[in-house]
């Protein structure tokens, strides 16, 4: 049986404090969207999901 | 005794022969490894003896005899099961999978391949049992092109069109032609896509081919076809260079994207062309009353 989480945010990582209330889901604030990038790519790396951007400064990683 | 010698014989090099010419069609459905192959070859002949010895069987007459071989055919529906579970167990660890349809269709084919070589074995031992050897050989390459024509089943090509799309972003959602495939975030990952990604529309021909198309279970037999032949950019933790099928909901066709090892696009073309028809997918709307009514 398949025990993985899937279909669901594993992080979010945001440039832009206000777009982001604090929920069930862990938030990382970037300096910069350079380092977002940084911090995104590694996330999804390590979480084994995929990076989808909102298109409003916040980054979502979701393991499908 | 020295005439069913004959029978027998031919009978069951026949189905033996049958047997061997459809595996060498397995090539993408089935690992050639040689224990498979033995594997196969070795219940082919069993089967093909089996067809074998039923005419003179008959002859004999001995109809105890007939029974047992049908009782002895019941043993290979069991090889459906053999097949699913084999397959099933190899796609555990499959990072593309093949799809439980496909499994399906493979087992089917399997199974099915069986009663085919006992069918020629039959064949050709009725053939030489009241002809003579040249009327059981002639009936042995009758029958054996019969299967061979029979069981190649059909393929995307003959149902849809396939023409190259191009791959673009419409800010972050990955696009083939006017099919929207996924959201992409990294700006990386976008640039890799647009310089090595490939897209492929799918067009079916008609609405038993929409149908068709429309399966998941078709459109990952299609991807997995093309990754064990072009190969992909996808690891195990890397899973955004994932190839994907999706639908544009209005027209029905299909857009395909993948990340290739080999990015050869008229490879891909024809790989997608030559992917088989699932049997247990296939769209058959047009069959029906309303489905050519609404078709209008």
């Amino acid at each position: 049986m398949d025990t993985n989480f899937s279909n669901c945010i594993l992080a979010i990582i945001t440039t832009d404090s206000s777009k982001v209330a604090q929920g069930g889901c862990p938030v990382f604030y970037a300096l910069n969207q350079e380092e977002q990038e940084q911090i995104s790519l590694l996330l999804a790396r390590i979480l084994g999901g995929l990076v989808h951007d909102l298109e409003n400064g916040v980054y979502i990683i979701v393991r499908h | 005794m020295k005439e069913y010698g004959i029978v027998i014989l031919v009978g069951i090099t026949a189905g033996f022969i049958a047997r061997w010419l459809m595996l060498r069609n397995d090539y993408r459905h089935y690992p050639t490894y040689p224990h498979g192959h033995l594997t196969h070859l070795a219940l082919g002949f069993i089967a093909a003896s089996l067809g074998a010895v039923a005419v003179p069987a008959i002859a004999k007459p001995d109809y105890v005899a007939v029974t047992f071989l049908a009782l002895a055919a019941q043993q290979f529906r069991d090889i459906r099961n053999m097949e699913r579970e084999t397959l099933n167990k190899l796609e555990e660890s499959k990072i593309i999978k093949r799809g439980q349809d496909y499994i399906e269709g493979i087992a089917r084919v399997f199974e099915a391949r069986n009663y085919l070589c006992i069918l020629t074995a039959l064949v050709s031992s009725a053939a030489t049992g009241l002809g003579g050897w040249p009327w059981g050989i002639a009936a042995a390459a009758a029958c054996i092109l019969f299967c061979l024509k029979l069981m190649s089943g059909s393929c995307i090509g003959e149902i849809a069109e396939v023409v190259p799309g191009q791959v673009h972003f419409n800010n972050s959602l990955l696009m083939v032609d006017d099919v929207v495939i996924m959201n992409v975030g990294l700006p990386f990952t976008r640039k890799k896509i647009l310089e090595e990604g490939l897209g492929v529309i799918i067009r079916p021909k008609n609405d038993n081919a929409r149908l068709t198309l429309d399966a998941p279970g078709q459109r990952m037999a299609i991807i997995h076809d093309v990754v064990s032949i072009l190969g992909s950019k996808v690891d195990l933790s890397e899973t955004e260079l994932m190839p994907l099928a999706r639908k544009q909901v209005d027209k029905g066709y299909l857009g395909l994207f993948i990340v290739a090892n080999e990015p050869d696009m008229d490879a891909l073309i024809e790989i997608i062309k030559k992917a088989p028809v699932l049997e247990n997918i296939r769209g058959t709307t047009l069959n029906t009353f309303y489905g050519r009514k609404a078709a209008d």
